[in-house]
């Protein structure tokens, strides 16, 4: 944590990201800046900063202040002068006014986090670039325009063993190499910000919490491959995203660190935002690139991968927020920091966004390997009012469902496959025991009917197919057979369609078939009072 | 699907000429410029889209084919009221199905229908990440603060200020 600024009673740091604002933190924001100027004695300096990690208990405030931090939740604007005060020298007499709003900054929620991807997310102002630059960051990018040459910063890249934070873990220093390693011409890097999962905002959290650490990495990551020109492209869901991250950019263009002869040198490079307009396949990469041209978001497949033809036919490199976030860090660190932390096959961190039927809802950064119980239990507090964990849904409509009696699983890429679900991008769902099963699984299947792009056979018809299946063990309609089929289309799905989306559709089924057939077993046979037809 | 030929709108045709003009004309930022169009008149209209196509020199059918793939671009002009429940997986849990049948009875409107009755219309959403609040309602593009599940007579609040008519009372 940052040290309380010099001279003052510290430094307020109010929440200013969308959970907190849904919350009310922009009213909080004004009450604190109001209650400010009123007040007499020195007070700590208000500063609006991204995501403070607890979203369920916003709108949530830090303060930095001579006895380390203290952390807030839950604080209405009213209580702005009280907070105010507690900054200043004189200790009011009296009841604490704020008693039931104070968190504890040592519970596990907090002592267990491991902030890299979010170490300045919390801590600056997302809209001054001058808090960000004090930060440190740039600071790589810089290295990068001066002394540090593509090679050795992809070495640096293979070192650290990162892999895509998007969900499917491909190598990131991998594809590096392969896009930097195609024939000379002209060359694109693309950031996936179009986090779609269902219960996923930890990219968010990134974007409107620290976008100029996401502008270094995907320039640090143009100078690895060689690209000249690079977009972001952002679902249309994120407004506040968006809007900071076009300031941002813009104020990056005014620093000489974007745009042309960056810091005297003959280099140039110009980054974009692309507005997505609500479609869930354009996460799939082609989708996207399709997308970004203009057209409509539907996949194509691969081979040719988009590394060899992306973008207008040339060489393109696409990471997600987290992967390129990580990037700087990994550089001022060195790879070997990185992949110091972590298991044999998961290197560094990963952050979740922790939601569901669970205590503490937010943003955990965590090392890979942790435990899923100490995440949903001893972090997230585990379901309310001490209610039974059923299980634990990782990986959004791609991904699966870990029952309770596996929790100990470690979160590891092949360690979460095996047992039938993904890592994702990192939304963790916690689903307690009045959740049935098939229910749930129909509701992902519900999800992919949606946004089944149309191109393909099998995703198109065979989600609908699945969804009546679904249906009837939802209803308890189910007659044994129906087991069978279901997971023979499940299969048959999984095999033949196209791209990602409709590959990964069947899994939330797959791996409650798995974990907890008894609940489709349940769905089999007539209801009470209801003949089958 | 374009039965009529094109209103003459002088205004809406200068609106879009500048749009177009501002991205270069580049086919390329054809999602752009709709995004554009619909925030300046609220929907897009086929006259809108033919203006479009001609701007950026593209055939009406791609024009149409990309407006109607994006779930975000509406072809048709939005009810005066929007009641949005998000169906996230976090909602989910939290009741967002349960929250959807009692709209479903006390706006008269069944989700999802494009037509809506009396004003009003009720959409699912994809997730807002705002899960912690879950499960989550928008009120014309306003949150509904606290939980509208645990506390009806807030919600009954603002649909009164927002000039919904009391249920009947021979509703459930």
């Amino acid at each position: 944590m940052n040290a309380p600024t010099p001279g003052g009673a510290g430094l307020l740091r109010c929440c200013d990201a969308s959970g907190c604002r849904a919350a009310g933190s922009g009213a909080l924001l004004k009450a604190l800046t109001a209650a400010r100027g009123a007040a007499p004695l020195p007070v700590a300096a208000v500063r609006p900063v991204g995501c403070l990690r607890l979203c369920g208990r916003g709108p949530l405030v830090a303060w930095d202040g001579p006895a380390g931090t203290r952390l807030y939740g839950g604080v209405p604007p009213a209580l702005a002068p009280a907070l105010i005060a507690e900054t200043g020298a004189a200790a009011s007499p009296g009841p604490d006014p704020l008693a039931a709003h104070r968190l504890d900054p040592n519970h596990p929620f907090f002592r267990l986090q491991c902030s890299v991807v979010l170490e300045g997310c919390g801590q600056v102002d997302p809209e001054a670039i001058d808090q960000a630059l004090a930060h440190g960051s740039y600071v790589q990018w810089r290295r990068c325009l001066l002394e540090l040459s593509p090679e050795a910063v992809r070495q640096q890249v293979r070192r650290s063993g990162l892999r895509g934070r998007g969900g499917a873990g491909y190598p990131t220093g991998l594809k590096w190499d392969t896009v930097a390693l195609q024939p000379p011409g002209p060359r694109y890097v693309v950031c996936n910000a179009d986090e779609g999962d269902p219960g996923a905002f930890m990219d968010r959290c990134v974007l409107e919490g620290d976008p100029h650490r996401l502008i270094e990495g995907m320039a640090i990551a143009a100078h690895a491959v060689g690209a000249e020109r690079g977009y972001i492209y952002v679902r249309a869901e994120y407004p506040l995203a968006i809007a900071r991250l076009r300031r941002a950019l813009q104020q990056a263009g005014q620093r000489g660190l974007l745009g042309q002869a960056l810091l005297g040198t003959d280099r140039e490079l110009r980054i974009s935002v692309r507005v997505g307009a609500g479609a869930y396949v354009c996460g799939e990469e082609t989708a996207l690139l399709a997308s970004i041209q203009g057209r409509r978001g539907s996949p194509r497949p691969r081979p040719p991968f988009p590394a060899q033809t992306g973008l207008w036919g040339a060489p393109t490199l696409i990471n997600n927020v987290e992967t390129l976030a990580a990037i700087p860090v990994i550089l001022r660190e060195g790879g070997d920091w990185y992949a110091a932390m972590g298991t044999a096959g998961s290197r560094g961190t990963k952050v979740f966004a922790l939601s569901g039927a669970v205590c503490h809802t937010g943003v955990v950064e965590v090392p890979m390997g942790t435990s899923l119980r100490t995440i949903v239990e001893t972090m997230g507090g585990g379901v309310p009012d001490g209610g039974a964990l059923k299980a634990v849904q990782t990986g959004g409509p791609s991904g699966g469902c870990i029952p309770a009696d596996l929790l100990d699983t470690p979160v590891d890429y092949e360690e979460l496959k095996a047992l039938g679900s993904i890592m994702g991008s990192g939304g963790m769902v916690v689903i307690d025991a009045a959740m049935a099963m098939p229910e749930l699984a129909r509701h992902f299947i519900r999800f992919n009917v949606q946004e089944s792009c149309g191109k393909c056979l099998p995703c198109r018809a065979g989600t609908v197919q699945l969804e009546q299946l679904l249906d009837r063990f939802v209803e308890r309609r189910a007659v044994p057979e129906d087991l069978e089929r279901l997971e023979q289309l499940c299969r048959m799905v999984a095999a033949t369609s196209l791209c990602g989306l409709g590959q990964s559709a069947p899994q939330p089924v797959l791996s409650t078939l798995r974990h907890f057939l008894h609940d489709y077993q349940a769905g089999c046979g007539a209801p009470a009072g209801e003949a089958r037809p | 699907m374009f039965p009529s030929p094109p209103a003459p709108d002088v205004r809406t045709d200068a609106l879009i000429q500048g749009l177009v003009r501002r991205q270069g004309g580049r086919a390329g930022a054809l999602i752009e410029v709709l995004h554009q169009v619909q925030e300046h008149i609220g929907h897009l209209p086929p006259s809108a889209l033919r203006q479009v196509a001609r701007g950026l020199q593209l055939p009406l059918s791609h024009v149409y084919g990309v407006a109607s793939f994006y779930h975000l671009f509406q072809l048709e002009a939005p009810s005066t009221h929007r009641c949005a429940v998000c169906l996230g997986t976090a909602c989910f849990v939290r009741g967002s199905m349960e929250l959807v049948q009692r709209l479903q009875v006390r706006l008269g409107v069944r989700l999802d229908d494009p037509d809506g009755g009396g004003g009003w219309v009720l959409q699912g959403i994809s997730c807002l990440g705002a899960c912690g609040l879950g499960p989550l309602l928008l009120l014309d593009g306003v949150l509904v603060a606290g939980r509208p599940l645990a506390s009806p007579e807030l919600l009954e609040a603002r649909f009164k200020g927002l000039g919904l008519p009391l249920p009947r009372r021979d509703q459930p």
